[in-house]
C-alpha cells in the first residue's frame, strides 16, 4: 500500500489567513493545551515518552527522554528554549510551519513547558527571516490576549512567559549550547558538555532544547493519544513529519507524511522530477547527511533506515539533484558555506573547511591534482570526530560522500572545469542564453 | 640558612624568618585509578587526563590547554584514544578520540595517547597540519622562535611537511592593544588562553574573539564604540568589555601564556633569541608580594623578566611592573664607583669626586665619628632593602653607631603604627597566608587597594571570590573599579574616620552594611588586611587590632614596599631589635648583646623617620647614613631635603644618582637587586630568597655596611651572606613579652571650611616612580591621572566632569581633570605619585589633611597629563 500524505502540522495551511488564531481556533487548535492543562506534568512526559516522538532537529533523540533527563525541581526556574534557528541549506520545515501556523509551536511551547515545570520559554528564531519574526510576535501577542501565556492560563493556576528572540545570523547558534551562549548575550559559540543543557543551560539552570517541529508536535499528540501518533510512521520512528522537497523536482514544497515514506512515493506525489530529467544525487536531511543516488529511490526515510544505508534522516531535507547538476560543483557550495559558518572555536572545523573549500574550489576550476582526492578525504578523516561539535562532522559528508558514489567527477576536476563538464545553463528552469558561453567560461579557468 | 631551610629551625630554635612549612598532605579524598598507555595510575576525583598524564610523565602535546585556566577543548591538539567502561561494566572504545584536557579520569578507563594509539596519533598528526595552514612561517623572525610551543610540538607531533599549497590566511601586523602588548593576529592559533586569563584571572577583559571562521580573530575593542571618561591609561588603547580604556596591569601574562608568537611586548619585541639568554630565578622588587621571577639576562643585559611557577605564592601570575620595569637596575645613572665630597676652604659645599672605597670608608668613618660626638647619626634604610641588608643597617646602627635611631619607613608613618608592628606584626611571621585569603569566608581590606598596591594579593582575591564566592569589604574613600572586579562592598570612609568605621562594625550598628560586615568577619577564617596606608589615619590600625579582637578575624599588614616586612623581622626601627625583640625590654637587650658580643645596647627608643629628619634638620642630630630613600616619598620633602642639606655628615648608600647622593659627604654605591643575592620578605612573613642573577663588582648593603663599620673600628660580622645567615640562624625569634596594642584614639575629623576638602591619596601601581624609569611602553599603561571628587563636591567647586581642577596647599597645586566618582563629599582624591600628581612633593599633605579645591586653569590641565 502507497503511503499517503499525514497533514497534521500542516493540516490547515491552506486556510484563509492561516497564522491567525482565529483560523487556529477554528481548526481546533489549543484544545490540547486545556487538556493538557487538567492533566499531571508527569503524565505528559510519560505521554510524550510513549508516544516515541523523536527529535524532529536532525539528531533523533527521543523527545520525551530529553524532558525526563530534568533533575527534580528545586525551585528555582528551569528554561524551555524553542530551537527556531533554522539555517541548513536545503532545510527548509520549521520557517513555513512558524509562517504557516505559528500558534501551532505556541500551544507545544505552553504544553511543554507544563510538562517540565518551565515558567518562561524561549524561541529562537534565525535572525535573517524577519518575516518570521514578525509573524512570531505577533501570534505570542494574539496568545496573551487570549490568556494563553502570561499569569494563570485558562484558570490553571499555571505561569508562562514566552519571549521570541532572533538571532544573529550565524548557522552555529543552531547547536544547543552555542545558542544558550547567544540567547544569553554572548559570542555563539559552542559550550562544553557536560554540563548538559538539562543540568546547566540556560543561566546555568536546567533547560530542554528542542526543534520547532518537536514541540508543534506535541498538541497532536496530547490530542489524539499517544497511540494515534505511534500508528503513523514505522516501529521505532514513529509519527509524522515535514519532508521538505526542493531543487529539481516538478512541484517542490513541504509534504507531511508519515516517517518511512519513500523518496520514490515523495517524488510520485510531487510531480516526478522536473522536466523528466533523471535523479542523480539527493539529500536525505540537509547539507549535512550524506548524498544519496538513484539507488536509494526506496530507503524507507526513518531514522533507521536512513542510518543502515549510510547516511541520515537528519531535518527531511530532500534536496533532489537531476543528471545536469555537477556534484563537484554542488559540494564547493556547501563546504563554501560550512566555511564561512565555522564558528572559529576549535581548530579541525575552522582551519578543515578553510583548507576543504580551496580544495574544492581548484576541483571545480579543473585545476586539481591527482592527489587532491585522497587529500580530501584525509582531511576529512582529520576533521570528523575530531572537531568541538557536529558542524565540522557535518562538513565533511558532503564530501565523503560525494567521491564515494561519484569519484569519477572528482577525478575530472584535475583536467576540465565543472561548468564544462556541466553546463549551467542546462540546470536553467528556462532556457536562456547565458551572458558567457561555456567555452568562455572555461576559459576563465583556463 | 634560616630563612630557607628547616634544619635550622631543629638546631637553633624558632628562626629569624622561618621558612613555609611544606604544605599539608592533601585530606583523603575520593579517588580514580585507571590507566594510561597500559600504566595504572591513582588519581583524585575530578583530574583531567592531561594532568594525570604529566603526573607520569607522559607529554600529551597541546595549546589552549593551561593548568590555572578553565578547561576549553579548543584546540583540539590533545586527542587520545578513549576506551571507558560502559553501563554493562564491559569496556568499550569511546567512537571518537576525545580532548585530554576537557576529560575528566574515570575508574577503570584506559586512555591511550599517541605512544600507543595509531588513532590518536593520527588525529594529533592532523590537528597539527591543520594548524599550521594558516601559521606563518616566519620563526626566524619571530620572538617565540626557540621557546615556541607550536614550534616544538609541530616537530614531536606534526608532519615533516605540510600538503597546504594554497593561499594562506593573513592580517596586517600587529595591532597595537596598549602601548605595551602587541599582536600578529596571523600567527594566533585561537587558543583563547589570553581572553580565558583576561576573564577568569584578572577581571579585565581587553580582548576578545571576533568574527569566526578561518576570519575568527583576538580583537581589541572598537574605540569609537563607547566615548566616556575614567580610568583611562596614558598611551593609546582601546577601550575593554566594559566598555573602558583598557589598562590592565597585568597584561604580560597575556604574552607569556601565549602559546605561538602572537602577542608580544613593546619592550622585548626582537630584542633576544630565547636560546642565547641565560635564565635566573628571581624575586620581583616592586612589592611585598614577594612575586616568583625569572630574569633573563644576555652578556650582563637583562633582557626580560618573566613570571617565575610559585604555587603557594603568585601562582604563575605578575604584575606588569614586576615584568616590565627592571632597566631602572642599570640606568645610565648607576654610580659605579664610591664618591667623596671635599669641602673647600670657602666653606661650600664642593663637588663629588669618584674615590677608592678605602678612600670613602675611611672620609664615612670620620665624618660618622665626628657626627656621633655632635649629637649622634641617624639611618634611614629605606623601604626596599632585603632581610640581610636590613639587618645589617640595624646592627650598624646599634653596634657601631650606639643608636636606635634607625627606621626604614620612608613614607607616611606613626608611632602607633610602630607599635602595632612591635605588638601585632614582627615576629608572627606566616600568621596569614596568601593560601588562607583562599579559604577565607570574607576578607576586609582597611587602607589597601589591593590591585594598586598589592597585585597578586588582588589576584588571590579574584580567584577566592570567584571559585570560593569570598565577600571582599574595603574600608575607603571610594569603591575602585579593582574593588568592583572584586564584586566588593565599600564601607565608606572619608580620611581619618577609618577607625570610626572599624569601630562601628558591630553587631548593633545602626548601618546594616556594617552589621553583615560584623557577621561576616565572625565567620571562622576571616581576615582583616590593613594596608601601610592605615598608619596616617589615627587610631585606625588600634580599630583594626580591637576589631580582630572582638570578630576573631585574623589580622595581618600589608606594606607596598618590598624591604617594609623584613625591615620589621631584621630590627630597622626604632622600637624594635631583630626578632621582633623590643628595645624597652632589657632581656631582650642583653640577649642579642650577647649574641653581637658587645657589652649593652642602647636602651632609650629611637627616633622615627620624621623625628631623624627633624633631628638632622635642627642639627640634634650629626651626622645620617641613608639607604635607598627617595625625599620625595617622605610626608615633606621639602622638609627632608632641608634637612639632608643642613646635616652635618651624610653617608649614602644608593644604587643610582638620587637627591641624596647629590647632598651627601660620602656616597657608597650598593648592588640592585639583580646584581646580589638576597632574601624578601612578603606580607605574609614569608621569606623569598633570591640568587644574583648578574656578575657584577657592586656590593649588597651588608658588604659595604660590613666595610663601613670596620672602618669605625666595629666588626660588623656581616662580610658576606653566610655570615649574616649564620647569624640570624644563631638569633633565632623572640618569645618574650610583646609589646602592648596601641591604643591611640581616632582623631576628631577637621571641620571642613567651604571650599576645602579632605585629601584622600594612594599610589597607582604605575606611577613616577624610580623604579619605573627607562619603561615608555609600560608607562604608557598607567592610569591617566584624575582628580576624584563627589558630584556635590564638583558643584560646590564649579567643576564639570573633566574639568580641570586644581587641589592646592601652602605649598604648592595639582591641577587635573575632574573625574565625578560616587564618595563623600568634600573629600578630594588624588594618585599620590603619578605624573602631574607629586602629592607629597607639591602638597605637602597626606591622607586626612584639608586642601584647598578651585576651578583649575584651563591649561593647567595639560599639566595632569605630562
Amino acid at each position: 500500500m502507497a503511503t499517503t500524505l499525514a497533514p497534521v502540522l500542516s493540516a490547515h495551511w491552506d486556510a484563509e489567513r492561516s497564522w491567525t488564531m482565529e483560523t487556529y481556533e477554528a481548526h481546533g487548535g489549543y484544545r490540547g493545551l486545556r487538556r493538557a492543562l487538567d492533566m499531571q506534568p508527569a503524565d505528559l512526559v510519560t505521554m510524550v515518552k510513549d508516544s516515541g516522538l523523536r527529535g524532529r532537529g536532525g539528531a533523533g533523540f527521543p523527545t520525551g527522554m530529553k524532558w525526563g533527563f530534568l533533575p527534580a525541581p528545586d525551585g528555582g526556574p528551569r528554561y524551555l528554549v524553542v530551537n527556531a534557528d533554522e539555517s541548513e541549506p536545503g532545510t527548509c520545515k520549521d520557517i513555513p510551519l512558524m509562517m504557516a501556523s505559528p500558534q501551532h509551536l505556541i500551544e507545544g511551547v505552553i504544553i511543554t513547558s507544563f510538562a517540565i515545570g518551565c515558567h518562561h520559554a524561549f524561541i529562537y528564531v534565525r535572525g535573517e527571516v524577519v518575516h518570521v519574526y514578525r509573524r512570531l510576535l505577533r501570534a505570542v501577542e494574539e496568545a496573551y490576549a487570549k490568556g494563553y501565556l502570561g499569569k494563570d492560563i485558562l484558570g490553571s493556576g499555571y505561569d508562562l512567559e514566552l519571549t521570541v528572540h532572533a538571532g544573529a545570523g550565524a548557522y552555529i547558534c543552531g547547536e544547543e549550547t552555542a545558542l544558550l551562549d547567544s540567547l544569553e548575550g554572548l559570542r555563539g559559540q559552542p559550550r562544553l558538555k557536560p554540563p548538559f543543557p538539562a543540568v546547566a543551560g540556560l543561566y546555568a539552570r536546567p533547560t530542554v532544547v528542542n526543534n520547532v517541529e518537536s514541540v508543534a508536535s506535541v498538541p497532536g499528540i496530547v490530542v489524539g493519544g499517544a497511540d494515534w501518533f505511534k500508528q503513523m510512521g514505522t516501529e521505532r520512528s514513529t509519527g509524522h513529519g515535514l519532508f521538505s522537497l526542493s531543487g529539481h523536482v516538478t512541484r517542490p514544497g513541504q509534504y507531511e507524511a508519515p516517517l518511512g515514506i519513500t523518496l520514490r512515493e515523495l517524488l510520485d506525489m510531487a510531480g516526478g522530477m522536473r522536466g523528466g530529467r533523471a535523479l542523480k544525487f539527493w539529500t536525505p536531511g540537509g547539507s549535512s547527511t550524506p548524498i544519496f543516488t538513484a539507488e536509494h529511490l526506496d530507503v524507507p526515510l526513518d531514522y533507521e533506515s536512513v542510518g543502515a544505508a549510510g547516511s541520515m534522516l537528519g531535518t527531511r531535507a530532500l534536496q533532489i539533484f537531476d543528471e545536469t547538476t555537477s556534484v563537484v560543483r554542488a559540494v564547493t557550495r556547501w563546504i563554501e558555506f560550512y566555511k564561512h559558518e565555522s564558528c572559529g572555536k576549535c581548530t579541525p572545523c575552522r582551519e578543515g573547511t578553510f583548507w576543504l573549500a580551496q580544495i574544492m574550489q581548484r576541483l571545480e576550476r579543473g585545476q586539481g591534482t591527482a592527489a587532491d582526492i585522497d587529500l580530501l578525504l584525509d582531511l576529512c578523516d582529520n576533521i570528523l570526530g575530531r572537531a568541538f561539535c557536529a558542524l565540522g562532522d557535518g562538513a565533511t559528508s558532503p564530501v565523503t560522500s560525494a567521491i564515494q558514489y561519484f569519484r569519477e567527477e572528482f577525478e575530472a576536476g584535475c583536467h576540465t572545469p565543472a561548468d564544462v563538464l556541466f553546463p549551467p545553463e542546462r540546470s536553467a528552469l528556462f532556457d536562456y542564453t547565458p551572458r558567457r558561453t561555456g567555452a568562455a567560461l572555461a576559459g576563465v579557468h583556463a | 640558612m634560616t630563612v630557607t631551610s628547616q634544619d635550622a629551625a631543629r638546631t637553633g630554635g624558632a628562626p629569624l624568618v622561618p621558612a613555609a612549612a611544606p604544605p599539608a598532605p592533601a585530606a583523603p579524598e575520593q579517588t580514580v585509578t585507571f590507566t594510561i598507555d597500559g600504566i595504572e595510575t591513582t588519581v583524585p576525583k575530578g583530574t583531567l587526563v592531561i594532568r594525570a598524564a604529566e603526573q607520569l610523565g607522559i607529554q600529551i602535546p597541546r595549546f589552549c590547554d593551561h593548568p590555572l585556566l578553565a578547561p576549553a577543548g579548543a584546540c583540539r591538539q590533545c586527542l587520545v584514544e578513549v576506551w571507558a567502561p560502559g553501563r554493562d561494566g564491559a569496556v568499550a572504545k569511546m567512537p571518537k578520540p576525545q580532548a585530554s584536557c576537557t576529560l575528566e579520569a574515570g575508574p577503570g578507563m584506559q586512555v591511550k595517547t599517541q605512544h600507543t594509539s595509531p588513532e590518536a596519533d593520527k588525529a594529533q598528526h592532523g590537528v597539527m597540519e591543520l594548524l599550521l595552514i594558516n601559521h606563518p612561517l616566519d620563526c626566524p623572525v619571530c620572538d617565540k622562535g626557540g621557546e615556541c610551543p607550536l614550534q616544538n610540538q609541530a616537530m614531536s607531533n606534526g608532519r615533516p611537511t605540510s600538503r597546504f599549497v594554497d593561499v594562506k590566511r593573513t592580517f596586517p601586523k600587529p595591532i597595537s592593544i596598549s602601548t605595551q602588548i602587541l599582536l600578529d593576529r596571523e600567527r594566533c592559533v585561537l587558543c583563547q588562553r589570553c581572553t580565558r586569563f583576561s576573564e577568569e584571572i584578572a577581571g579585565d577583559v581587553f580582548i576578545d574573539l571576533q568574527k569566526r571562521g578561518a576570519q575568527q580573530q583576538i580583537g581589541t575593542f572598537d574605540t569609537d564604540v563607547l566615548g566616556f571618561a575614567g580610568e583611562t591609561p596614558v598611551g593609546a588603547s582601546a577601550t575593554d568589555t566594559s566598555g573602558r580604556p583598557f589598562a590592565s596591569y597585568f597584561s604580560g601574562n597575556t604574552v607569556q601564556i601565549c602559546p605561538v608568537g602572537a602577542l608580544t611586548s613593546a619592550a622585548y619585541r626582537f630584542r633576544a633569541r630565547p636560546f642565547d639568554l641565560v635564565s635566573t630565578p628571581g624575586v620581583s622588587e616592586h612589592d611585598a608580594q614577594g612575586s616568583a621571577i625569572r630574569v633573563d639576562h644576555r652578556r650582563g643585559v637583562v633582557m626580560r623578566r618573566l613570571a617565575g611557577d610559585d604555587p603557594a605564592v603568585n601562582q604563575e601570575w605578575i604584575t606588569d611592573k614586576d615584568r616590565f620595569a627592571f632597566r631602572w637596575q642599570s640606568a645610565a645613572d648607576r654610580i659605579t664607583t664610591p664618591l667623596v665630597r671635599e669641602r673647600p676652604s670657602d666653606g661650600s659645599r664642593g663637588e663629588l669626586r669618584p674615590a677608592s672605597w678605602v678612600e670613602a670608608f675611611g672620609a664615612a668613618a670620620a665624618g660618622l665619628r665626628a657626627a656621633i660626638e655632635a649629637g649622634g647619626v641617624g639611618v634611614l634604610p629605606g623601604g626596599r632593602v632585603t632581610l640581610e641588608d636590613a639587618y645589617a643597617y640595624a646592627k650598624l646602627a646599634r653596634v657601631a653607631l650606639g643608636t636606635n635611631d634607625v627606621d626604614h619607613r620612608a613614607r607616611p608613618h606613626s608611632d602607633e603604627e610602630a607599635q602595632f608592628l612591635a605588638h601585632h606584626v614582627a615576629g608572627r611571621t606566616l600568621d596569614v597566608t596568601f593560601a588562607d585569603l583562599d579559604r577565607a569566608p570574607a576578607v576586609l581590606l582597611v587602607g589597601l587597594e589591593a590591585e594598586e598596591e598589592a597585585g597578586i594579593l588582588f589576584l588571590r582575591l579574584r580567584q577566592a571570590v570567584v571559585r570560593h564566592r569570598t565577600r571582599v569589604l574595603s574600608v575607603a574613600a571610594l569603591a575602585s573599579r579593582g574593588l568592583e572586579r572584586l564584586s566588593g562592598t565599600l564601607l565608606t570612609a572619608a580620611p581619618g574616620t577609618e577607625a570610626e568605621v572599624l569601630d562601628g562594625i558591630t553587631a548593633d550598628a545602626e548601618l546594616d552594611e556594617l552589621v553583615q560586615a560584623a557577621e561576616l568577619l565572625a565567620t571562622p577564617g576571616a581576615v582583616v588586611l590593613v594596608g601601610e596606608r592605615a598608619a596616617v589615619s589615627a587610631g585606625a590600625l588600634s580599630a583594626a587590632v580591637r576589631l580582630a579582637q572582638r570578630s576573631g578575624a585574623r589580622l595581618a599588614w600589608v606594606p607596598r614596599r618590598a624591604g617594609e616586612r623584613g625591615g620589621v623581622e631584621a630590627g630597622t626601627l626604632p622600637t624594635l631589635l631583630p626578632g621582633g625583640r623590643p628595645v624597652a625590654d632589657a632581656g631582650a637587650r642583653v640577649d642579642l648583646a650577647a649574641v653581637w658580643g658587645v657589652e649593652s645596647l642602647p636602651a632609650a627608643p629611637g627616633r622615627s623617620t620624621a623625628q631623624i629628619i627633624a633631628a638632622a634638620r635642627d642639627g640634634s642630630l650629626g651626622g645620617l647614613v641613608v639607604g635607598g630613600v627617595d625625599p620625595a616619598d617622605l610626608p615633606d620633602p621639602a622638609l627632608a631635603r632641608d634637612a639632608l642639606e643642613k646635616v652635618g655628615f651624610l653617608v649614602s648608600l644608593e644604587v643610582r644618582a638620587s637627591e641624596v647622593t647629590e647632598r651627601a659627604d660620602v656616597v657608597l654605591p650598593v648592588a640592585p637587586p639583580v646584581e646580589k643575592a638576597g632574601t624578601f620578605v612578603t606580607w605574609e612573613g614569608r621569606p623569598r630568597p633570591f640568587p644574583q642573577a648578574l656578575v657584577s663588582h657592586a656590593l649588597a648593603d651588608h658588604r659595604v655596611l660590613h666595610g663601613l663599620a670596620d672602618a669605625l673600628g666595629v666588626d660588623l660580622g656581616l662580610g658576606s651572606l653566610a655570615d649574616v645567615h649564620a647569624e640570624l640562624d644563631q638569633l633565632g625569634g623572640w618569645d618574650g613579652a610583646r609589646a602592648q596594642a596601641p591604643e591611640t584614639d581616632a582623631a576628631e575629623p577637621p571641620a571642613v571650611p567651604a571650599g576645602h576638602a579632605v585629601l584622600a591619596t594612594w599610589h597607582h601601581l604605575l606611577d613616577a616612580g624610580r623604579l619605573q624609569d627607562g619603561e615608555p611602553h609600560l608607562a604608557g599603561t598607567a592610569k591617566r591621572p584624575v582628580a576624584r571628587v563627589s558630584a556635590g563636591t564638583a558643584a560646590a567647586v564649579g567643576v564639570a566632569d573633566g574639568a580641570p581642577l586644581a587641589v592646592s596647599a601652602d605649598s604648592g597645586t595639582i591641577t587635573l581633570p575632574v573625574l565625578v566618582t560616587d564618595m563623600p563629599d568634600f573629600v578630594v582624591w588624588l594618585p599620590t605619585s603619578s605624573p602631574g600628581s607629586a602629592v607629597r612633593d607639591t602638597l605637602h599633605a597626606v591622607s586626612g589633611d584639608l586642601v584647598r579645591l578651585a576651578p583649575g586653569a584651563a591649561d593647567g590641565a595639560t599639566d595632569g597629563e605630562a
